[in-house]
C-alpha cells in the first residue's frame, strides 16, 4: 500500500512540473484558465494512476502529454469561439509527442523558467489575498483543489470558487503573465507575502492530524527557493528563503510525542536541524551583503539569533529587541509591535511590555495571540484574575487544536 | 487591451477646499493628460465629463408587465459617483493601472479611478 510518504513523493514529482506546464500551455493557447484546468485535470489523473501503478519513468512527459490532451479536448468543446481555433490547430499538432518525448509547438518544459511570471500573475494585487494563495498553490505548485481546501481549512467549494474567479479575472482583466518591469520591489513584496502566508498556514495549522494534510510549509520553502533562484539580486527573496529555512529547522522539535505543539521556550534544541540552520544563516549573510535590508531579512535575523542560543535562557534578548526596532521601520504592523513587546518583556520586564501591548488593543482585538500575550504578561505580574480573562478570550478566538491545547494548559496553572 | 477608466467625482466641497487657483491648475493638467496620452495612442476615446450627479435621472425595471419607471437621482446611492470616463488601449492591466495612477484628478479630494476591461466581441 502507498501511505502518505509515497503521496508526498508523488506531490514532489507533480510540483516539479506543474508550474512550467501551466505557464507553457497558457502561453501556447493564450488562455491561462483553459491551460490551468487542463493541467489540474492531468494532475488528478496522474495521482490516481501513479498511486495505482507507481510513478512512470518520465513523470514530466506523462503530465505534459495528459495536460495537452486535456487542453485539446477543452478547446474542441470551446471551438465555437473562433479565436481558439488557431490555438487548437497548433496544439493538435503538438499533442502526439514525437519519439523521445520532445513535442513541437509548446515551449520545452526545460526551457526558460516561466514559473516566475506565472507566480507574479497569481499574486497580482488586483486579486483578493485569499485567492492569491489558493491560485498560487494550484497553478504554480500543482496542488489539487481538495488538498488546498484541507491545507487552508476551508471547504472545497470555497477554494474552487476562489480559484475560478481569480483565473477569470486574470484572463478578463488582462493581467499579464510576466515579471513586472516597473515597481519590481513592491510587486515582489506582494509575491513574498503570499509565500510567507502559505508557509504560516502550513506551520500553524499543522497539528496532530498533520500526516493527513499537505505539508504547505515545505511547498512555501520550495516557492521561496524558486523566487530566490530566479531573482538572485533581490535580497528580500533571499531573506524570505533564509527565514523559512531557519523556521523549518525547528520542525523536528515543534511537536511532542502526543502531537501537541511545543513552544520555542520548551523545545529540545538538540533536535533542531543543524544543517538547515547553517544553510539559513548562510542565505541571510548573502542577503545582508546586498545592503538593502527589509522585513523578511530582519525576521530571518531574529530567527537566527534564536537559532544561535544553546538554551532558551541563553537567548540574546537585547539583540532581538534591537532587531525588532529595525523591523518596525520596514513593517510597523501591530503584529510586529506585539512581538516586539514580548522581547521587551525579556529585557525590561513585564510592566513596560504590558503597557505597549495594551496600546494595541484596538488593532488586535480579534487576534488570539494578542490576548494570549496579555495573559502571559498579566500572569508574570501576578494579576491572576485578569490573566484568566485574557486567556479565555484567547481561547475563544483560537481555532487550531494544538494552539487551543497550549492555551488551556496555561489557564489550568 | 481596451479598458474604460472611470473617474469618480471629487464633489463641489473638495474643489472648493482646493481653491480656485489650484482647481484651475488641476483642470489644465487634465487637459494635458488627455492630449498627451491621446497623441501617444493610449486614449482611443476621450469619453466624457459628466454633469454633477444631482442632475442624474434613472430609468429602471418596473413591476412585472409594466413599463419601466422613471426615478429621480442616481441609480445607486453610493459615496463615490462617476464624474467622467475615457477608453484606453494598452498592453495589459499593469499598464492601465500605471496610466490611471497618473490621473491628475486624484490630487483633489478623496477620489478614485476604476479600471474596467471592455468585453471583446471581436
Amino acid at each position: 500500500m502507498h501511505g502518505p510518504p509515497a503521496d508526498a513523493e508523488l506531490a514532489r514529482l507533480v510540483r516539479d512540473e506543474a508550474g512550467r506546464l501551466v505557464a507553457g500551455l497558457a502561453r501556447a493557447i493564450g488562455d491561462l484558465d483553459v491551460a490551468e484546468e487542463a493541467v489540474q485535470e492531468a494532475i488528478v489523473e496522474a495521482l490516481e494512476a501513479w498511486r495505482r501503478d507507481g510513478p512512470p519513468p518520465n513523470p514530466g512527459g506523462w503530465l505534459t502529454t495528459a495536460a495537452r490532451r486535456n487542453a485539446v479536448d477543452r478547446l474542441r468543446r470551446m471551438a465555437l469561439h473562433r479565436t481558439k481555433v488557431a490555438a487548437l490547430a497548433r496544439l493538435a499538432e503538438a499533442v502526439e509527442p514525437a519519439a523521445g518525448g520532445r513535442v513541437a509547438g509548446v515551449p520545452d518544459e526545460r526551457g526558460p523558467d516561466e514559473r516566475l511570471p506565472l507566480l507574479f500573475a497569481c499574486c497580482h494585487p488586483a486579486l483578493p489575498v485569499a485567492a492569491r494563495i489558493a491560485l498560487t498553490l494550484r497553478a504554480v505548485v500543482g496542488l489539487t483543489t481538495a488538498e488546498i481546501a484541507r491545507a487552508l481549512i476551508t471547504s472545497e467549494a470555497t477554494a474552487a470558487q476562489r480559484i475560478v474567479r481569480a483565473k477569470r479575472k486574470i484572463v478578463q482583466a488582462g493581467i499579464a503573465l510576466r515579471v513586472p518591469s516597473e515597481d519590481l520591489v513592491g510587486r515582489l513584496d506582494t509575491v513574498l507575502t503570499v509565500v510567507y502566508l502559505a508557509f504560516n498556514e502550513g506551520y500553524l495549522t499543522s497539528s496532530g492530524d498533520r500526516a493527513a494534510r499537505r505539508d504547505l510549509a515545505s511547498d512555501a520553502r520550495w516557492l521561496a527557493a524558486l523566487v530566490a533562484t530566479e531573482l538572485p539580486g533581490e535580497p528580500e527573496a533571499l531573506g524570505l528563503l533564509a527565514l523559512l529555512t531557519l523556521l523549518g529547522a525547528r520542525e523536528p522539535a515543534r511537536f511532542a510525542a502526543d502531537g501537541g505543539l511545543v513552544l520555542l521556550a520548551d523545545q529540545d534544541r538538540s533536535r533542531w536541524d543543524a544543517a538547515a540552520i547553517a544553510e539559513g544563516t548562510r542565505l541571510l549573510e548573502r542577503a545582508a551583503g546586498r545592503r538593502r535590508p527589509g522585513r523578511f531579512q530582519l525576521q530571518a535575523a531574529i530567527a537566527a539569533v534564536h537559532a544561535e542560543a544553546g538554551t532558551w535562557a541563553d537567548t540574546d534578548w537585547p539583540q532581538i529587541l534591537a532587531l525588532y526596532e529595525l523591523l518596525r521601520r520596514h513593517d510597523g504592523s501591530p503584529v510586529v509591535r506585539l512581538n516586539q513587546a514580548v522581547a521587551l518583556a525579556h529585557v525590561c520586564g513585564p510592566a513596560p511590555a504590558l503597557a505597549e501591548v495594551d496600546g494595541l488593543g484596538d488593532a488586535l482585538r480579534d487576534y488570539h495571540l494578542f490576548h494570549a500575550t496579555r495573559a502571559e504578561l498579566l500572569h508574570m505580574l501576578a494579576r491572576p484574575d485578569e490573566a484568566r480573562d485574557a486567556g479565555r478570550r484567547a481561547l475563544a478566538l483560537t481555532g487550531n487544536p494544538a494552539e487551543r491545547a497550549l492555551i488551556r494548559a496555561r489557564l489550568a496553572r | 487591451m481596451k479598458y474604460v477608466l472611470m473617474f469618480t467625482d471629487a464633489g463641489p466641497a473638495a474643489w472648493e477646499a482646493a481653491g480656485e487657483a489650484r482647481s484651475k491648475e488641476v483642470y489644465e493638467e487634465m487637459f494635458t493628460w488627455f492630449a498627451e496620452h491621446g497623441a501617444a495612442g493610449r486614449i482611443v476615446n476621450a469619453g466624457a465629463e459628466l454633469q454633477p450627479v444631482t442632475t442624474a435621472t434613472t430609468v429602471r425595471t418596473g413591476e412585472a408587465g409594466t413599463a419601466p419607471v422613471v426615478v429621480d437621482g442616481p441609480f445607486l446611492e453610493t459615496k463615490e459617483v462617476i464624474g467622467g470616463f475615457c477608453i484606453v488601449d494598452v498592453p495589459d492591466l499593469d499598464a492601465a493601472v500605471a496610466l490611471a495612477s497618473t490621473w491628475p484628478g486624484l490630487q483633489v479630494g478623496n477620489t478614485a479611478v476604476e479600471v474596467r476591461p471592455i468585453v471583446d466581441h471581436g
